[in-house]
């Protein structure tokens, strides 16, 4: 079993100080993290190689710091890892994203027999890419699995779609998309990123080394196009309470206690 | 179908009641697309036994609806769904398509928008038609209180995915007459790869956050697991239900199923109590309705404050005890 699972580098985004991660993680990529469904389907992938053997391949595009989660998917046990790195490559919509991971796919691993991705990303979360990328290289898919099970050339998958609970099975060679439900990650073994570091493994890929058409990569590739960003302003003319705490909330209760207790036929009005 | 006249497709989702309600909506935004470019709106419906749905379309709205009717497309299949959509979207040129951010819409979609060679932008919150006939996606972008509009000048068609809630739809009128067509199922069409062993309806998803009249949300400025607590009192007192933001459910203050925004729930209350948020776009995309928003932040400069009918400027478990307290003193007299 050859798996190649797609990584992307997303933002260490400040709602996730609690998160149950090492230590370790956090002060190596301070800025940069490995995408959480990502890094669950890196997880089915080491799980695939454990009891199937095979190798896994971990593939990202991303900016030069994307090689941090691409140590990191070596220290947890991927085999080899490769970074498509170049200016060029910048600005990609889902549809040149998918084009060309393609065909970094098709040139780093040429005889994979699953290839696998998160269901979808923390910073722009289109969960498009990994149904693109099905098209792209002409492979049955199953998007938001949850449990595989393979078999010789038979793959079963779970998912939960739109309040079904779907048993599917198809042949590989084949493409998945994996949810944040189940397999979860392992802790990175001590030492192991380091190690990862120290260790010059990961190949990096410019788009010529591709040797894929660089009018469909990149911003060039990308049918959408950004005409503007805003910040919404929605102000109503609110009343503003500042100060005691006590008060404000009796008063609250004054003026609104009626429309409130209206609501759920309790009375709220005056304290009596 | 009239060729000349320029389309506006909706993608007819109907498995189930959430999937059917956002075909509804989209229906309705279509309609007000298509008006703008002199357009029609085109229902596409695939499956079998479906004359209750071309009913429902038509009276929400749809010009015309296209239906492939046949036993083998009883349950949704995506290469199979995929293949119809293209072909006929090769076909009849439609300048926009919207599918509803199902599981199975966002599947669609992105496989349709690949073999079409076109772009799709996931999870609009807003469709308009700009001055030179483009259809203009607002979508919320970059993490943050920020919005993008995104084009696709040189593509077609221009295809949008919208989440369940986003738009309103039209009241039914069942004296509404359109255009059915029905076409054969095309000859060719290689068997889907992907087998479907077993599929088993989950019982319904738990509705009460959505349905709630009043909702007393939290955020990170709850502070801790524990003061986060408070506010199921507090919703107990009010009949309401407790909803929650990412970095809460995240932190395990509250269970995944209280998340309310553009990755959770829908709401619609009429009272909404919001402790200790800011505000991002993500998560007030989950509040519709336009209810009494009473916000409470340390900073009154916050988004969710600016938003607010009262705004109270302190700290959020401090406010929510108070309210706890001078609640049960009035509701036991
Ligand atoms: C705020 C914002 C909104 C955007 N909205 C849209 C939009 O509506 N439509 C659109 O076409 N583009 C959009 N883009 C561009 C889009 O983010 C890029 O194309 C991006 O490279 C892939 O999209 P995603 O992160 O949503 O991937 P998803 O489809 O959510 O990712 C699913 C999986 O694909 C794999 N994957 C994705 N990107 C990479 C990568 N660079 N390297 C390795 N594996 C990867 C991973 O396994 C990941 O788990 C947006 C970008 C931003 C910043
Ligand atoms: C693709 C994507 C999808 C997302 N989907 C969702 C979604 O569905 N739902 C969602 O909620 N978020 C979602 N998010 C996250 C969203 O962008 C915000 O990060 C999140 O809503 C912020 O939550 P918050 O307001 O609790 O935290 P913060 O933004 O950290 O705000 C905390 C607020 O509390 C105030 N505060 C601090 N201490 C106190 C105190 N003691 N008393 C009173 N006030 C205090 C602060 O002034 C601040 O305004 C999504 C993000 C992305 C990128």
């Amino acid at each position: 079993m050859n798996t190649v699972v797609l990584i992307k580098q997303v933002p260490q985004a400040a709602e996730l100080p609690w998160d149950s991660r090492t230590g370790r993680l956090k002060r190596e990529a301070s800025e940069g993290m490995m995408n959480p469904a990502c890094k669950h389907a890196l997880e089915a992938g080491l799980r695939i190689k454990e009891r199937h053997g095979g190798t896994v391949m971990a593939v990202s595009m991303g900016p030069p710091e994307a090689e941090e989660v691409l140590r990191e998917a070596l220290a947890l046990g991927a085999d080899q890892a490769v970074l498509l790195c170049d200016p060029r490559l910048a600005g990609a919509d889902t549809l040149a994203t998918s084009y060309t991971l393609a065909r970094a796919v098709e040139r780093v691993c040429p005889d994979f027999d699953l290839v696998l991705l998160g269901c979808h990303t923390t910073d722009s979360e289109t969960g498009q890419v990994g149904p693109q990328m099905a098209e792209e290289l002409d492979l049955p898919a199953v998007c938001d699995a949850e449990d595989i099970q393979i078999q010789g050339k038979r793959l079963t998958a779970r998912r939960v779609s739109d309040g079904f609970l779907e048993t599917l099975e198809l042949t590989l060679p084949a493409l998945l998309t994996v949810t944040t439900q189940e397999f979860t990650p392992r802790d990175t073994p001590l030492g192991g990123v380091e190690r990862a570091f120290a260790q010059a493994q990961v190949r990096v890929l410019d788009a010529e080394a591709l040797g894929a058409d660089s009018s469909r990569m990149g911003a060039a590739g990308s049918a959408g196009s950004m005409l503007r960003v805003y910040s919404p302003t929605a102000q109503k003319k609110g009343v503003l309470l500042k100060g005691a705490v006590k008060k404000n909330v009796q008063d609250l209760l004054d003026r609104y206690g009626d429309r409130l207790g209206g609501l759920i036929r309790k009375d709220l009005g005056l304290e009596g | 179908m009239e060729e000349a006249q320029k389309q506006v497709w909706v993608f007819g989702d109907y498995r189930n009641y959430f999937q059917n309600r956002v075909t509804l909506q989209l229906i309705a935004r279509a309609r007000e697309l298509a008006a703008a470019m002199d357009g029609q709106v085109c229902v596409l419906l695939f499956g079998h036994e479906l004359q209750d749905w071309i009913d429902e379309y038509v009276a929400h709205g749809a010009d015309t609806v296209l239906v492939i009717d046949h036993p083998s497309l009883k349950v949704y299949q995506s290469e199979t769904y995929t293949g119809l959509l293209v072909d006929l979207a090769r076909q009849h040129r439609p300048e926009i398509i919207l599918v509803g951010a199902t599981s199975f819409g966002r599947e669609l979609a992105a496989r349709s928008a690949k073999r079409l060679n076109t772009g799709l932008t996931a999870d609009c919150v807003d469709l308009r038609i700009d001055e030179q006939g483009l259809l203009v996606q607002t979508a919320p972008g970059f993490g943050g209180n920020l919005l993008a509009e995104i084009v696709i000048p040189r593509h077609r068609p221009q295809m949008a995915t919208v989440r369940p809630g986003t738009f309103q739809e039209l009241p039914h009128d069942y004296l509404r007459a359109a255009r059915v067509e029905r076409l054969d199922l095309p000859p060719n069409l290689p068997p889907e790869r992907v087998r479907l062993v077993k599929s088993e309806r989950l019982p319904p998803r738990e509705q009460a956050l959505e349905n709630a009249e009043v909702v007393v949300c939290g955020g990170r400025g709850m502070g801790s697991k524990k003061k986060f607590r408070n506010l199921h009192e507090l919703a107990r007192l009010l009949d309401g239900q407790v909803g929650a933001t990412r970095p809460v459910v995240y932190a395990h203050w509250a269970e995944d199923g209280a998340l309310v925004g553009q990755a959770g729930r829908q709401i619609k209350p009429q009272v909404l109590f919001s402790f200790g948020i800011s505000g991002a776009i993500q998560h007030t995309a989950g509040i519709s309705g336009n209810p009494f928003l009473v916000a409470v932040n340390k900073n009154p400069n916050a988004v969710m404050m600016q938003m607010a009918d009262v705004g109270l400027v302190a700290d959020a478990n401090q406010v929510c005890l108070a309210l706890i307290r001078e609640l049960k003193n009035r509701l036991r007299t």
